[in-house]
């Protein structure tokens, strides 16, 4: 175990497959000898080189293109993309292309790239470098996507993504980047995809959410716990695959929910929590289920933080379903 | 890491009128405030005054002197690094500073990063952060100019890492299609963020892609605003006559970090940086007008005295104004609101009056 920034596991996690198979390789815009415009590829390049450390010219379109051709080929590469915010010139090499190519080979041509991306909001960063659009990725068929909310994690569920043989579409919380140390096991630490962690146990609602909400929905649980409101914390860690099993069983024992999550509320990965909620554990429900969200409007600069969920909005939101049923 | 200045080239024509002492004076009175609220942002930034901050120093003289060429009309597609462009449009400095700050005042309504920003009575286009995407629209715009038989023409402001953009590539190939009235100004500071220009083309020059989609391409040193102006000129009368885009490529340098996010030691070296000083865009200016008997040292510090006061007083003019409403969020979305985002409307003001959002 070392203690360890969130960013820091990042680190460590793709140094570790690095390390560990040489067809692990990092490419991205600043990703070498800057070490990265957040450091998460810090020491790679000199530890590695720059045949496995690209800096690569400014087109996130070129990057995961060439990605996915160096993994046609045997490679496993790991593209950065400097913000989620700019990995929109990628889309169509994302969406068409890397989700697609098993299925359209009949299997034949599987296409395992990890694109890594920090997401979200918490640094004043405006309209164009705080985005949570993980729902466009959720949304197509073929890709993984997974978001760490602490060191350890960062790094499990990192490894795991390089070793995966899906493509995965890595989201990292920049606001807690640097915001909280962890303990995190040495050497390869894996976490499996599709398993939740309940983060605190509780009984009386279930707040579910991933990423940087998570320090915020526990918060929200220590607020209610001093109002005698027993709230169970449960962090996603992926969201394809979801971990079906320990949402259902969560709401099953509290028979109230609560979603949160920064991106915008229409259509955001809280409208389909719901709709499985609401599926398929209508009857377990006492109170209708609550989203705290980001708002239905582009993300603001001066008044981000009354666009971003607190945890009084989140508690709130919890206090309301436990005095409706 | 050595970054190869390439020789300008020969200009397009040289049928551009020479510059006046009056002319010459006004470019270096711009050059001189943009420089003066370079620093003093830096300085605001490091305060906590305003939350970040895109430095253009060292681009002045490439600014200053497009902009110039430019007629009033001539829209503008800029990046986030066009401080010159915006002073000579006759932005005032306080009308940005309520950007950086994005207070109750900004016209952006607090919206954006500082330096994004956009006034639509001076044809100038408010600007993002995704890198390239203004070239294409630029491209458009003057596909919109030729419908309308307009004797103007667009231009639009990129660096040299947005060459390897896909719009970039888009733009330039619709605009070589169309001959549209197009200006392609490419800064070329030397480096993208931390990555040197020989990262971005295996091309000698940025300029000649410009030859590959059928038009000319220059490179003007950017340090010299008078042939900055006269490439920019020319380019225009050419748009102007029906002849098409240009792409031209001013050879300047960031001395400045990317952002106050950045720390340029990172990854270059203190020497590139003081060789690009010695060719300094303001000092070579102002060589030029004291040789030339129209400016003395005297006035010189005047002027400095001058534009820092203007500045002292538009910081704490922007400084007393009230920040963004809160409510002002639910603007602008849409024309009209939502029958959903009305109610989300709703439900916010109710959160804030029982105190749970706390703006
Ligand atoms: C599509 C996209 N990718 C990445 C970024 C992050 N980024 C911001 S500025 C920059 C470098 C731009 O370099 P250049 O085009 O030379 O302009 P300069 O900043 O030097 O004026 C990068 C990579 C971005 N804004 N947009
Ligand atoms: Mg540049």
């Amino acid at each position: 175990m070392t203690e360890m920034t969130l960013v820091q596991a990042v680190n460590r996690g793709l140094h570790e497959a690095m390390k560990g198979d040489p067809d692990v390789l990092v490419l991205g815009e600043d990703v070498g000898v800057d070490g990265g415009v957040f450091r998460a590829t810090e020491g790679l390049i000199k530890e590695f080189g720059p045949d496995r450390v690209i800096d690569t010219p400014l087109s996130e379109c070129g990057i995961v293109g060439t990605a996915i051709g160096m993994a046609l080929y045997g490679l496993k590469p790991v593209a950065e993309i400097q913000f989620l915010d700019f990995i929109y010139p990628a889309f169509d090499q994302i969406v068409s292309e890397l989700a697609k190519f098993r299925f359209r080979s009949g299997g034949q041509y599987p296409c395992h790239v990890v694109v890594r991306a920090p997401y979200g909001g918490g640094i004043k960063g405006g309209l164009y470098h705080s985005q949570s659009t993980e729902a466009y990725f959720c949304h197509t068929a073929g890709l993984k996507v997974a978001i760490p909310s602490t060191p350890a994690d960062a790094k499990g569920l990192l490894l795991s993504a390089i070793h995966d043989e899906d493509p995965v579409i890595f989201l990292e919380p920049k606001r807690i980047y640097r915001a909280v140390s962890g303990e995190v096991p040495d050497g390869d630490h894996r976490v499996p995809f599709g398993s939740a962690r309940t983060v605190v146990p509780g009984d009386d609602v279930s707040i579910f959410a991933y990423g940087a909400m998570v320090p915020v929905a526990t918060e929200a649980a220590e607020a209610l716990r001093g109002e005698g409101i027993s709230a169970e914390v449960v962090d996603l860690r992926t969201l394809v695959p979801l971990d079906e099993a320990t949402v259902l069983a969560s709401v099953e024992k509290t028979g109230r929910a609560v979603v949160v999550h920064e991106a915008a509320r229409f259509c955001g990965f809280g409208a389909e929590l719901s709709a499985i909620l609401a599926e398929k554990a209508f009857y377990s429900l006492k109170a209708p289920i609550a989203r705290v969200t980001g708002f239905d409007t582009p993300f603001p600069y001066a008044l981000e933080n009354v666009y971003l969920p607190n945890a009084a909005r989140v508690a709130h939101a919890a206090r309301a379903t436990v005095r409706s049923g | 890491m050595a970054n190869a200045v390439s020789p300008p080239s020969a200009p397009l024509d040289s049928g551009a009128t020479p510059l006046s002492a009056e002319q010459r004076l006004s470019f270096y009175r711009t050059m001189v405030l943009s420089r003066a609220i370079d620093e003093r942002c830096l300085s605001l930034q490091r305060q906590g005054r305003i939350g970040f901050y895109v430095p253009a120093s060292g681009q002045e003289g490439a600014q200053i002197g497009c902009a110039a060429a430019l007629e009033p009309d001539d829209w503008i597609f800029p990046a986030y690094r066009e401080i010159g462009l915006a002073l000579w449009r006759g932005i005032p400095f306080r009308t940005l500073l309520d950007q950086f700050i994005g207070n109750a005042e900004d016209i952006m309504k607090g919206r954006q990063m500082p330096n994004h920003y956009g006034f639509r009575d001076k044809n100038f286009v408010v600007a993002s952060s995704p890198i390239g995407t203004q070239i294409t629209q630029a491209v458009g715009a003057a596909m919109a100019i030729q419908r309308r038989k307009a004797a103007t023409v667009t231009a639009t402001f990129f660096g040299d890492g947005a060459t390897s953009s896909n719009d970039f590539h888009a733009g330039m190939n619709f605009a070589g299609v169309f001959r549209t009235p197009t200006i392609f100004f490419c800064q070329n500071n030397q480096w993208a963020i931390s990555l040197p220009r020989e990262r971005q083309t295996r091309s000698s020059t940025l300029a000649q892609k410009a030859e590959a989609y059928g038009f000319p391409g220059v490179v003007v040193d950017g340090t010299d605003v008078d042939a900055v102006y006269r490439a920019v000129r020319s380019a225009r009368e050419r748009a102007v006559r029906g002849e098409g885009p240009t792409l031209i490529e001013a050879q300047v340098y960031r001395y400045g970090p990317h952002s106050t996010s950045d720390d340029p030691r990172r990854y270059r070296a203190d020497e590139e940086l003081q060789a690009w000083k010695r060719r300094d865009p303001i000092l070579r200016l102002k060589e030029l007008l004291l040789s030339s008997g129209q400016w003395t040292e005297a006035k010189d510090a005047a002027l400095l005295d001058e534009v820092r006061a203007q500045i002292a007083q538009a910081i704490e003019a922007a400084e007393a104004v009230p920040p963004v409403a809160p409510a002002t969020l639910f603007e602008d979305t849409f024309a009209r609101r939502t029958p959903q985002l009305e109610e989300e409307k709703a439900a916010f003001e109710r959160l804030v009056q029982e105190g749970v959002i706390r703006p």
